[in-house]
């Protein structure tokens, strides 16, 4: 039997080497796991550790590797959700901010167009009837220059708005493809959002991310419920502060023309008159933070920017004595009367709050509403005891199945059998140190697809060895038979292994969560198996070979 | 000689076409039989492809399935199906029940509100009870997902069927997707019969059969396809038994590591994974089957063009394409 070169069998020891020394943090998890939190934490104070993260680090070296197979939801805990933005909401608020500025334009003409009057329309399509159909042509004109070239990422052209005259009427509705850049951007802002709001709680390691032209897929490990998930969100967490012209008891009485009936958010029963008009909102605000009034209860202190600032100090000025009310989502946070002037556009909510809540809308306010409201379409939690008794029940079962293959093949193929073992643990290493070194996450169904690699690894070895078998009996040197083993099975394990392959991508690019778990763990199993199963054995057996030079083998 | 544990004796020559008509037919049978079961009784469907919620509770109490019933018939929530789960890792006072909610009239998305009330409900008969997992799927995303499972079969057998033909011959490609259908359309008949749960993870387990049945097949093929080059003038069904029997001992070896595997799993792995592991499990067994008796029979059938390749394409203008020698 020829020797591999030297580079050869060097390269294929420090794979080896390099698979053990990557797989290694994964046996010790949760010290690996504290220690790296700790790394993170410190980096974050700026250097500065405590004697617990101290402690902590102290737990792993810090020249091993420390890189962990990412655990997904089914093992760890957590939530997932999918939510589908509503990205038509922000057509109807467009148009709608539309209409005043076509009124505007369109007044200088009067005399050509007549009086302009809008109609009843769907939700994004604003339909204007004018009063003298014979001036369209000159309406038309005019309302073509309101609209702009259209911006985005793949290029521009085309006009923003489309419109036509339908008899006496311009009808103007969002280009295609306005709405299609338009879609983008909101999704992208909803996206950003989301990803602020879930950081400022600080869990680790949440996945956010597009799917698809309008979702966003949401998974946070750790996380109670979906239900809480949810709620750190917010749906909307639009803030506006709004002059109080009176209060009711009453659930059904007219508040007046524009004008809103909101209820109180902590006294039951009370509703609160306020105009429509908010003299300022939450997109004005450039900070939020959890605080405590003077009576040491909490609160949270705002501020605003320059245009808000000024706005909020005008209203206060000139509404000295008076009750204004900050309003959260439709619902009336407090109601409190202005003592004096607030000119530096800073102020604090107060209500009846806890800790946590105080902290929980300070995330919202400061993290913006978001651009369109969402369904949830899919909605998960598993629980951290499932997660704990899934990875507990993998265990057990891989170690099993491990053993069974062991044995069965230490039974089969004797002493060639042990070194297929040998490959077959090294494998499995490969498999970790490479989940852990892309960060490829390992879900439930990714264990199962670890354990049938483990069966299906082997594969190689004994297409291996029974070509051995049947050249021994045809009566070749040890030598010769293992050499022609290994060459003549190359071509079936490579076409076995493609097909495979196949498969596994399709599940991964089709699939989702677990199913893609399961796609990439098999995928990186089939390729590092190749690699133990036919390079390290043939190591393993020229090693022996060159040091025992036996005349004779039996496979 | 050193002891060896043999499932297959050295030399076989079991004549794979003996019972030819009776195997073919047999898979058939059973391909036909499980048409009609998932066309007549369907599949089990999870939340996965049907929408809805399912809801897995754990108590440290011992509580009759018909106590929590009773509680959620109170709350009109159309079909609901509460299921004892029982699994040798529980302790003895872990009692744990699958409870799923079918999609509620008129949405397109979930509904936690109707999650909150069942979690109500079941807190009132027992106040022990815990959720370890809740899971809703919206009707919109669930028949998305059933498209994309179809698309995704659909994607992998065209893919094996591009590999194989552009590895070996048409006749091959036929054959290996013929075995292969025959293998997914058998364990969605079992996973209809039996009304065993079918979700996301039974797709993945699908294609993983794919996966195996096709390695079975490849190897039985590229074996064939040595042989063919090496007797000229053997008949192709000798050449098929031949080839079939000098890789048996491969094929019995194979199939039982991967067997033994996937049955630790199947007994240790917890009751969450078992749907998706049993699949896997029976889909080893009907891809060796399918390997043996399916595959090459459809091969038989169509027959081989064994002239020689060059004479082949002298014939026919070089039709053949180059891949089909490319020897890894």
């Amino acid at each position: 039997m020829t020797q591999s070169p030297l580079w050869k069998r060097v390269l294929i020891l420090s794979t080896i080497l390099a698979a053990i020394l990557f797989a290694l943090p994964n046996l010790f998890y949760e010290r690996v796991e504290r220690h790296n939190d700790a790394v993170a934490a410190i980096a974050l104070q700026g250097g500065a550790a405590t004697p617990e993260q101290e402690a902590d680090l102290a737990l792993w070296p810090d020249l091993l590797p420390s890189a962990l197979v990412p655990l997904g939801l089914d093992l760890r805990g957590g939530a997932h959700l999918l939510a589908e933005v509503h990205v038509a909401d922000v057509y109807k608020a467009r148009i709608d901010a539309l209409w005043p500025e076509l009124r505007d334009a369109l007044r200088p003409l009067r005399d050509q167009v007549g009086n302009v009057r809008r109609q009843p329309s769907p939700d994004g399509i604003l339909r204007v009837a004018i009063g003298n159909p014979a001036g369209m042509e000159a309406a038309l004109t005019t309302a073509r220059s309101l609209a702009a070239p259209v911006t985005s990422l793949t290029g521009m052209g085309g006009s923003d708005l489309d419109i036509r005259a339908e008899g006496p009427e311009i009808v103007i509705q969002l280009s295609e493809a306005e709405r299609a850049a338009t879609d983008s951007r909101t999704v992208a802002q909803s996206l950003e959002i989301i990803r602020r709001r879930v950081d400022e709680v600080g869990t680790r390691e949440p996945t956010i991310m597009r799917q698809g032209a309008d979702r966003i897929l949401i998974q946070v490990p750790g996380i109670g419920s979906a239900a809480e998930l949810k709620s750190l969100i917010g749906t909307t967490a639009q803030l506006t502060f709004h002059p109080v012209l009176g209060t009711t008891q009453d659930a059904g009485a007219d508040p007046g023309a524009r004008n809103l009936l909101l209820p109180s958010m902590d006294e039951k029963g009370i509703f609160y008159i306020v105009e429509q008009t908010p003299v300022v909102t939450g997109e004005e605000l450039t900070d939020a933070q959890p605080a405590f009034d003077q009576n040491g209860r909490p609160a949270v202190s705002f501020r605003f920017n320059a245009s808000g600032a000024r706005a909020f100090g005008d209203y206060t000025a000139n509404n000295i004595g008076k009750p204004f009310a900050i309003v959260l989502d439709e619902e009336v946070i407090s109601a409190p009367v202005i003592q004096e002037n607030i000119p530096g556009g800073a102020g604090i909510i107060t209500g009846s709050f806890t800790v946590e809540e105080s902290t929980e809308l300070a995330v919202l306010l400061r993290a913006g509403a978001l651009p369109a409201g969402m369904t949830f379409l899919e909605e998960r939690t598993i629980g951290p005891e499932l997660g704990q008794d899934s990875i507990d029940a993998g265990q057990l079962a891989a170690l099993v199945a491990a053993g069974l293959v062991a044995l069965y093949m230490i039974a089969s193929y004797g002493f060639f059998g042990m070194i297929s073992v040998v490959a077959l643990a090294i494998n499995i290493a490969m498999m970790f140190a490479v989940q852990s070194l892309i960060g490829a996450t390992l879900t439930l169904p990714g264990i199962a697809g670890i354990v049938l690699t483990m069966g299906m690894a082997v594969d190689a070895n004994v297409l291996i060895y029974e070509r051995m078998r049947e050249e021994l009996r045809a009566g070749k040197s040890p030598a010769a038979a293992i050499h022609e083993g290994y060459d003549k099975a190359l071509s079936a394990i490579v076409d076995a292994n493609v097909t495979g392959m196949l498969t596994a991508l399709i599940m991964f690019f089709i699939g989702s969560g677990p199913v893609r778990g399961f796609a990439v763990t098999t995928t990186i199993g089939i390729v590092t198996s190749m690699i133990t199963a036919v390079y390290v054995t043939r190591f393993i057996l020229e090693l022996y070979i060159g040091w025992r030079r036996p005349k004779t083998i039996i496979v | 000689m050193a002891f060896r544990l043999k499932l297959v004796p050295t030399h076989t020559n079991i004549d794979f076409f003996r019972w030819q008509w009776a195997t073919f037919g047999a898979s058939v049978v059973a391909v036909v039989i499980s048409l009609l079961s998932v066309a007549i009784l369907g599949l089990n469907f999870g939340v996965d492809f049907k929408g809805g919620t399912t809801i897995r509770t754990e108590s440290t109490q011992k509580i009759e399935v018909a106590i929590y019933r009773e509680a959620l018939d109170q709350l009109n929530l159309g079909e609901v199906s509460l299921t004892e789960v029982f699994d040798p890792s529980f302790g003895p006072d872990q009692h744990v029940k699958l409870l799923r909610v079918a999609p509620q009239e008129g949405y397109e998305a979930v509904t936690p509100e109707v999650i909150e009330e069942i979690e109500a409900a079941l807190l009132a008969v027992d106040p022990a009870v815990t959720f370890p997992s809740v899971e809703s799927v919206g009707p919109k995303v669930s028949q998305e997902l059933i498209w994309k499972a179809l698309m995704a079969v659909a994607v992998a057998s065209a893919g094996i069927w591009t590999y194989v033909w552009l590895r070996f011959e048409w006749q091959f490609a036929v054959g290996t997707v013929a075995a292969l259908l025959h293998d997914v359309i058998v364990t969605l008949g079992v996973f209809s019969i039996f009304q065993l749960k079918f979700d996301l993870t039974i797709v993945a387990a699908l294609l993983t059969i794919l996966g195996y049945s096709v390695n079975d097949t490849v190897v039985i093929f590229d074996r064939l396809r040595e042989n063919l080059a090496k007797y000229k003038e053997m008949p192709l069904r000798e050449m098929m038994n031949l080839t079939t029997n000098e890789t048996l001992s491969r094929t019995i070896m194979t199939m039982t590591t991967t067997a033994l595997a996937l049955l630790a799993l199947i007994i240790f792995g917890g009751d969450v994974i078992r749907g998706f592991v049993f699949a896997m499990f029976f889909g080893v067994f009907i891809g060796c089957y399918s390997t043996l008796y399916v595959a090459k029979n459809i091969v038989l059938m169509l027959g081989l063009d064994r002239s020689d390749k060059s004479e082949r394409k002298k014939r026919n203008g070089g039709g053949d394409h180059e891949f089909a020698n490319i020897d890894a």
